[in-house]
């Protein structure tokens, strides 16, 4: 209850202090404004937006405050659609993963980015390729080999969701290497970690955060990072190994790469100054040290853009996102 | 309505038990058939790396179909149990609807005008009209519940409740 | 010794003033947040997590799990009370509480389920300060084909109880099933069975449906039998927590059997919702008192409550320790170690010593203060139930509908819920039973995942089923219990 009155009784005094001077100026929020989340509790998305919520408060970057909502259902159809349905209104804003493209897709569900206002990239998400630590495969080349050898469908690879990003990097992943693996959906990013160092899958593509734990205890090895550069972060990990160690996939002889997207929207037909609102609050929420923290600890990479270098990324995602699932048969029949 | 009418015409089954048997089961047919047919069009057999999506869906309402069909069959013999006792009578009926058509109202109006000045006009008129209290005290209590909720849920938790798709009183305050 | 003197390093670290005072306001908010339903467990500590982000990260997961500990407590009071169970694991719980409360005996009720919550928890605590490394890893052993054969032993041990029509009991499991199916199928990431309808693909939630059936449908039978609930003249004594705890020694071998139960799928990690059914399925049929279940024996609220804390907190074992969420709370306690920086896994225990032994020491005081708070409230939770009829209904079918407001942020699932209401009501006036139905609906989805996946991942051989000792022996067991009823009857007969 201190921390709430605290909080309240601070915003009071810069409001009053402030008030009459900025509010000739630029547009700013005048009720609470809601993040939607198209996601579950507990999940990346709705972490990283539950932290944003967090560093709003706690630096006062915002009078008003960001109140998180999850709209999951569908996908996260649930929740661009109450964005797209919101047209004008400010006071709405959207984290996204990779259902922005794979949902649309996917279940034919009558949406688009191009039907939200892009406002600003927050960062990359990673993918590592991780086998169990007891499994004498050391490269990424070495596992694919092996797999290709046992033959299709027969190395189970884990991951979470359906038709969503670990599948798609599977896809992809078989692709580039012509084998087939055997993809087994399970709840979550933790639940895939576990289940590999129970030797119930052979892989997964789970993010940095969500196997770094059993990395450092020993019973997991990465072999190689779905992205075109390495993780910058030199930090040692485990007793030999820092982020930054492990090889990228085109390296290690597998050419894949795959990131995804942590990124803000906005509903369509918003002003140009209530955008630059949002993209100046989140490029001050980047600045925060927790959030530079959660960067590090989760091995992101810390990317960021906005305006029409921001649109033209997502145009080129969505494109590659079609390209993916059209050729794994993922594509929505048109509904008759 | 005083007690003594009420006895004379609140008595009499608006339905027996037999009837509403009938009618349950039916519905239980009815749902147990529209969900086979879509689930043996979302594919109800089993491919190559397992059932399909309709698989279960589809033999889990095949026995719905069979329980109903034996519930329905038993309920025509009458041999469910008291088969002939009333299944509600015309005055609790009414007992039920002086609840129920108010909640549905009240859902309505969360729906139209928000959940705080809904919830207000709901519990007072409730009080005043079933538990005959007067009027100060109904509303006083209906609004500091309101009052309360909302404090709870949108200033302390920060959970936003539904606000009025066609008008939303709250924006009077200027919150 | 070494964890005897980590845990008393564990409690200097708790009892600072400061994380006292967090400690008694996390139990109350739990309360609050336990007794709303839709708001409690998962939903509700993840709404509370950024106010804990100015804090250091022992005092606020001291705070989080205090409010987990007082969720847990709070859920049971509106089960008891009003037949509303704000959570999963406290379906159970209703099956002989609110008829308890509704022959006056809500106050030993009450003191059955907090003591039963506590005990439960505290052998749970127990348990994961001295065998915590041991136990972890058989979470390992967990994979598709064993989830499966949890939840098929939850089923096969709660089958066969009712009294009624079997057939009905058919139907109504089966349509607790259907529902379950409704929405999104996981496995192939298509919506299914929403009749093209958005506001299905949500599915049908288990709180919508138990806030319905149970919460609005005992309001229209109440309204039925005149305007009054039948334990309105109910005797409040405050000696009743005393009186209460002379009865309960009695039942140690229930209590006993229900830790088990409970540690044991904690650990596995099935979860408090398939322990508190499976732990009241086994009370029911190895208790002498058996054939009352349902008709307010206490045995049938220490059974599922001690198992779902015992479960509920073993629960928290596998995530710090593996970094997997036993439950949804526990999922969301999870995000909030890693929004501080903390990463859960094996490696907390060596290197976060401060703060795993600060965390358990406060699962034992929270436990504590939990405990003393919620029964000296039991009285005053207890005399609710003498606000007359006509103040108290609106008042509950406002927070029914909040609840299931908040569920999904959905006003059509608030309609939803009124359904449900009228269902229950023509379900239990049809005899239809219930308990079955919500079971299915609850632990349905989950079912049918698993078994897929393991079906996948072996490629179609059924053999998965029975491919190791843990997996067989869980089946087998399963199969025992299904078959259990059908021998009974046929040596009845002989």
């Amino acid at each position: 209850m201190k921390c709430i009155l605290r909080v309240v009784l601070q915003a009071a005094v810069v409001f009053s202090i402030t008030g009459q001077m900025v509010s000739a100026a630029a547009w700013e929020p005048t009720k609470p404004v809601e993040f939607v989340i198209p996601a579950g509790t507990g999940g990346g998305a709705d972490q990283m937006a539950r932290l944003i919520q967090g560093i709003v408060a706690k630096h006062n970057l915002m009078k008003q405050s960001l109140i998180p909502v999850n709209k999951s259902a569908g996908a996260g159809a649930e929740g661009f659609l109450a964005v797209k349905d919101a047209k004008g209104d400010p006071h709405k804003i959207i984290i996204t993963l990779s259902n922005l493209f794979t949902t649309p897709l996917a279940q034919g569900t009558p949406f688009s980015w191009r039907d939200m206002t892009p406002v600003s990239m927050l960062a990359l998400d990673q993918f590592v390729l991780w086998v169990n630590a007891e499994t004498p495969y050391k490269t990424a080349k070495e596992y694919v080999e092996a797999a290709k050898k046992a033959g299709p469908n027969k190395m189970k690879m884990g991951g979470t969701g359906s038709k969503q990003e670990d599948q798609i990097l599977t896809v992809s992943l078989e692709k580039a290497t012509g084998t087939k693996f055997n993809y087994l959906p399970l709840k979550g990013g933790g639940d895939v970690a576990v289940q590999l160092v129970g030797k119930h899958i052979d892989s997964t593509v789970n993010n940095p955060i969500e196997a770094i734990a059993q990395w450092r205890a020993g019973t997991l090895r990465p072999l190689c990072v779905f992205d075109d550069t390495r993780m910058p972060y030199k930090t040692k990990i485990t007793a030999t190994m820092s982020w930054y160690d492990i090889p990228t996939c085109s390296e290690a002889g597998v050419p894949t790469d795959y990131v995804m997207l942590r990124g803000i929207f906005m509903p369509p037909g918003v002003a140009q100054d209530q955008v630059n609102f949002y993209v100046d609050l989140f490029k001050k929420v980047r600045e925060t040290p927790e959030w530079k923290k959660f960067m590090e600890d989760g091995a992101f990479n810390q990317t960021s853009m906005s305006g029409k270098e921001y649109a033209a990324w997502v145009e080129k995602n969505e494109n590659l996102h079609r390209e993916l699932m059209k050729e794994a048969g993922f594509l929505a029949k048109p509904k008759p | 309505m005083k007690p003594e009418q009420e006895a004379e015409t609140g008595d009499r089954p608006v339905a027996t038990n037999r009837t509403m048997e009938i009618v349950v089961a039916g519905l239980f047919l009815l749902f147990g058939l529209t969900f086979c047919i879509a689930s043996y069009q979302l594919g109800s057999g089993w491919s190559d790396d397992g059932p399909q999506s309709g698989y279960f869906p589809f033999y889990i309402n095949v026995i719905i179909l069979i329980a109903s069909a034996v519930t329905l069959a038993q309920a025509i013999m009458g041999k469910t149990s008291r088969p002939r006792d009333a299944f509600v009578s015309v005055g609790q009926l009414r007992q039920i609807m002086a609840v129920l058509l108010p909640a549905a109202l009240y859902v309505l109006g969360v729906q139209l005008f928000g959940i705080y000045l809904s919830s207000a006009v709901y519990i007072t008129l409730f009080m005043v009209w079933l538990g005959k209290y007067s009027w100060g005290k109904s509303a006083a209590l209906g609004i500091s519940i309101s009052v309360a909720v909302y404090f709870m849920f949108e200033v302390w938790f920060k959970v936003s409740l539904h606000k009025g798709s066609w008008f939303d009183p709250l924006s009077l305050f200027g919150l | 010794m070494e964890e005897i003197n980590a845990l008393f390093h564990g409690f200097s670290v708790a009892l600072s003033p400061f994380n006292l005072m967090l400690m008694f306001i996390g139990v109350i908010l739990g309360v609050i947040i336990g007794v709303l339903p839709g708001l409690g467990g998962a939903n509700g500590i993840a709404i509370l997590l950024p106010l804990t982000f100015t804090m250091p990260p022992t005092s606020a997961i001291i705070m989080l799990s205090c409010i987990y500990w007082g969720a847990l407590f709070g859920g049971a009071i509106t089960s008891i009370l009003f037949n509303i169970p704000g959570e999963p694991w406290s379906v159970a719980t209703t099956f002989d509480g609110y008829p308890m409360a509704q022959q006056g005996r809500a106050g030993e009720a009450l003191t059955a389920a907090f003591t039963s919550s506590f005990i439960g928890a505290f052998v749970a605590v127990v348990m994961i300060t001295f065998l915590a490394p041991l136990i972890a890893k058989f979470a390992l052993k967990f994979g598709s084909p064993e989830f499966f054969s949890v939840y098929f032993l939850t089923f096969c041990s709660f089958i066969g109880m009712g009294k009624g029509s079997p057939w009905k009991t058919l139907a109504a499991m089966m349509f607790g099933f259907a529902l379950a199916s409704v929405g999104m199928d996981s496995m192939t990431g298509q919506q299914r069975l929403n009749f093209g309808s958005m506001e299905l693909v949500r599915g049908f939630d288990f709180l919508i449906a138990v806030i319905g059936l149970f919460g609005i449908g005992e309001i229209l039978i109440s309204m039925e039998e005149g305007l009054s609930f039948s334990g309105s003249s109910a005797r409040i004594d405050p000696k009743v927590v005393i009186a209460t705890w002379k009865k309960l020694p009695k039942y140690w071998m229930t209590s006993l059997r229900s830790c088990l139960v409970g540690c044991w799928m904690g650990i596995t990690p099935g979860g408090a919702t398939p322990a508190s059914f499976m732990s009241y399925g086994l009370a029911k049929r190895m208790s002498r008192d058996g054939e009352k279940f349902g008709t307010g024996q206490v045995e049938g609220v220490i059974a599922p409550e001690t198992a779902a804390h015992a479960a509920g907190t073993s629960a928290l074992l596998p995530m710090l320790s593996l970094g997997i969420p036993g439950s949804p709370t526990a999922a969301v306690l999870l995000g909030g170690l890693l929004i501080w920086g903390l990463q859960p896994g094996p490696l907390l225990f060596v290197e976060k010593k401060d703060f795993v032994w600060g965390l358990i020491a406060s699962m034992y005081l929270g436990n504590i203060a939990g405990l003393i708070i919620v029964l000296t409230c039991v009285p005053l939770f207890a005399a609710i139930l003498r606000i007359p009829f006509s103040i108290i209904a609106p008042v509950i079918i406002v927070i029914c509908v909040i609840g299931a407001y908040t569920v999904h942020s959905a006003i059509f699932e608030v309609w939803l819920m009124l359904a449900f209401g009228v269902i229950g009501y023509v379900f239990k006036k049809l005899d239809y039973p219930m308990a079955p139905m919500v079971l299915a609906l609850v632990l349905g989805k989950g079912a049918e995942d698993s078994f897929r996946n393991a079906i996948k991942g072996s490629q179609g051989d059924f053999s998965v089923f029975f491919a190791n000792g843990l997996v067989g022996s869980i089946m087998t067991l399963g199969l025992v219990m299904l078959l259990w009823p059908l021998v009974n009857k046929l040596r009845g007969k002989a």
